[in-house]
């Protein structure tokens, strides 16, 4: 399978190649002294780049938090729908998802500038006097990372809605549960495998996200992601940018086998109620 | 009746605003690449000339151009590696370590996989242009169309095969006469995907393009343009890049139904 090969020649081999430098110095001119030294992570944990690390984590965080309970209704409404509607409306969700990174962040600037057309709507309604300032902050980041990554939570949900067995639920309704409690006791802790998949995955990349604050963060505000940018091309500090990918990936995996723990621990509780 | 209760028109009214949120700034910057003012707040008519303006510019063209080569490129080069790696993948028993490199090129940062590989490409000193963009391109559009191409193997039905083999065919002519033919539709809704993957990437070609303007993509200039101010030249951009994706999503989806949706 030459495919291995080439993910190990250009996937994991360049990952390794991070993984070293982060454990070497940097040279006078920016490039790389082998003498091994864990002075970048030393550095790492410092307290203008923890609060980096605090900070994505926080937005982040508040992201996949917003996205999963706006996406949480919006997968459960499409999983009601006629059957043969489902996938349409599936689709209509996903279309954005794959089309211009760029081009969908930037639609947020045009929105949310002191000239954009939110604030001159709100101004001329007369709900504000003057332009608000929802660009080149927080907010502006938090609302284009829930605005990018939403189709992706609405499809995981979707799916772990999907495959949830409908007689449960009515077993639940015959015994006499209220919708509610059917949905709060039955439904939404079957499917919280699939709202933990789509939120690892969320907080992942927006953890690591770079156009997104770079765009709608007005250099203003940085994350994780713009700092290892700024190391490699700017600051020419490839070892300590290295550092920081490398703690990057390891976030990322800790939640990654977290989740899947999750997950495996569901499917042992369900083998155990039928066993 | 489902429809009936109260609870199920309040999700619905909450899906039709979902809609509304992600479609709405498309739609504004696709209205907007049409006004003649160029103001993104005033209309002052309808006009064309911002699309004009674009095909008027040499960088723009140049851009698209190498756009084109880099995805047509990684695009054959990822869809044959990414459908025999399916049924590589599909004909052994489950390993979790396969899995997780298929798994990984979708799920690490673009900017780590970017820094990595300018860090390779560094390294063995090799001269970074467009062929260093493709060489890149290749390892998450391997990922996507392996992960089609094996959702379409799910369904196959593997005696078919057997078949054919106790018919006399070698191993060849199976793939050629049967197996491919059956697992086309996930091939080519893979390879679609995977050009427009190519066609939108921006970080990873940024840092693997080298300096210099010859191998620059259109991403890279769309970012340029965003980073020296909002432009009418920018919807225009806007409005025909999003055509371009949407319409071979729509290809993809319709070809292989579910490679969108993971059906």
């Amino acid at each position: 399978m030459p495919g291995v090969g080439w993910l190990t020649m250009f996937m994991i081999v360049p990952c390794l190649i991070v993984f070293f430098y982060s454990f070497f110095e940097r040279g006078v001119y920016g490039g790389i002294e082998f003498n091994f030294t864990l002075d970048n992570f030393r550095r790492a944990g410092e307290s203008i780049y923890l609060t980096i690390f605090l900070d994505s984590a926080r937005i982040a965080g508040l992201a996949t938090a917003i996205a999963v309970v706006v996406a949480y209704p919006a997968a459960y409404a499409i999983s009601l729908a006629p059957r043969e509607r489902q996938t349409r409306y599936l689709f209509l969700v996903m279309l954005p998802f794959w089309s211009n990174y760029l081009i969908r962040t930037y639609a947020w600037i045009v929105l949310l500038n002191r000239e954009g057309i939110i604030n001159k709507g709100l101004g001329a309604v007369g709900v504000i006097d003057e332009p608000l300032s929802i660009l080149y902050n927080e907010f502006a980041v938090i609302t284009g990372l829930v605005y990018n990554y939403l189709p992706f939570v609405i499809l995981a949900i979707y799916s772990s809605i999907q495959r949830l067995n409908p007689e449960i639920r009515e077993a639940s309704e015959d015994l006499g549960a209220p919708p509610w409690k059917t949905f709060l006791r039955v439904t939404l802790p079957l499917t919280l495998p699939g709202v933990a998949a789509g939120a690892v995955f969320v907080f992942v990349l927006s953890i690591g996200n770079f156009i997104t604050p770079d765009l709608l963060g007005g250099g203003r505000l940085q994350m994780v992601g713009n700092l290892i940018y700024d190391q490699f091309l700017s600051a020419r500090d490839w070892p300590f940018g290295a550092s920081l990918s490398m703690i990057l990936i390891a976030i990322m995996m800790a939640l990654l086998f977290t989740q899947a723990a999750m997950v495996n621990r569901a499917q042992e509780q369900k083998e155990g109620a039928r066993g | 009746m489902a429809s009936a209760r109260p609870g199920v028109s309040v999700l619905n009214v909450h899906l039709r605003l979902v809609y509304v949120f992600l479609y709405a700034p498309i739609l504004v910057l696709m209205v907007l690449s049409l006004n003649k003012g160029g103001m993104p707040t005033a209309w002052t008519g309808v006009s064309f000339k911002w699309y004009v303006r674009l095909a008027e510019s040499p960088e723009i063209i140049s851009a698209a151009v190498n756009t084109l080569i880099v995805a047509v490129v990684s695009t054959v080069i990822a869809t044959i590696l990414g459908t025999l790696l399916a049924l590589g993948v599909e004909r052994r028993r489950a390993s979790s370590g396969l899995d997780a490199l298929l798994f990984a090129p979708m799920i690490i940062p673009d900017i780590v996989l970017a820094i990595a590989l300018l860090s390779l490409f560094t390294l063995l000193e090799v001269t970074l242009g467009l062929h260093s963009i493709i060489l890149s391109h290749v390892v998450f559009n391997i990922a996507f169309v392996c992960a089609v191409v094996r959702t379409r193997l799910k369904h196959f039905d593997h005696s078919v095969i057997e078949a054919s083999a106790d018919l006399g065919a070698g191993e060849f002519t199976t793939f050629r006469r049967v197996t491919l033919p059956m697992i086309f539709p996930g091939v080519l809704a893979g390879a679609l995907l995977a050009f427009t993957l190519s066609v939108d990437e921006f970080i990873i070609a940024f840092f693997t393009a080298g300096a210099g303007s010859s191998s620059t993509t259109l991403p890279m200039r769309i970012y340029s343009m965003i980073r020296f101010g909002v432009t009418p030249e920018i919807n225009a951009m806007a409005t025909i890049v999003m055509f371009v994706s949407f319409t071979l999503v729509f290809l993809s989806q319709r070809v292989n139904k579910g490679a969108i949706t993971g059906e």
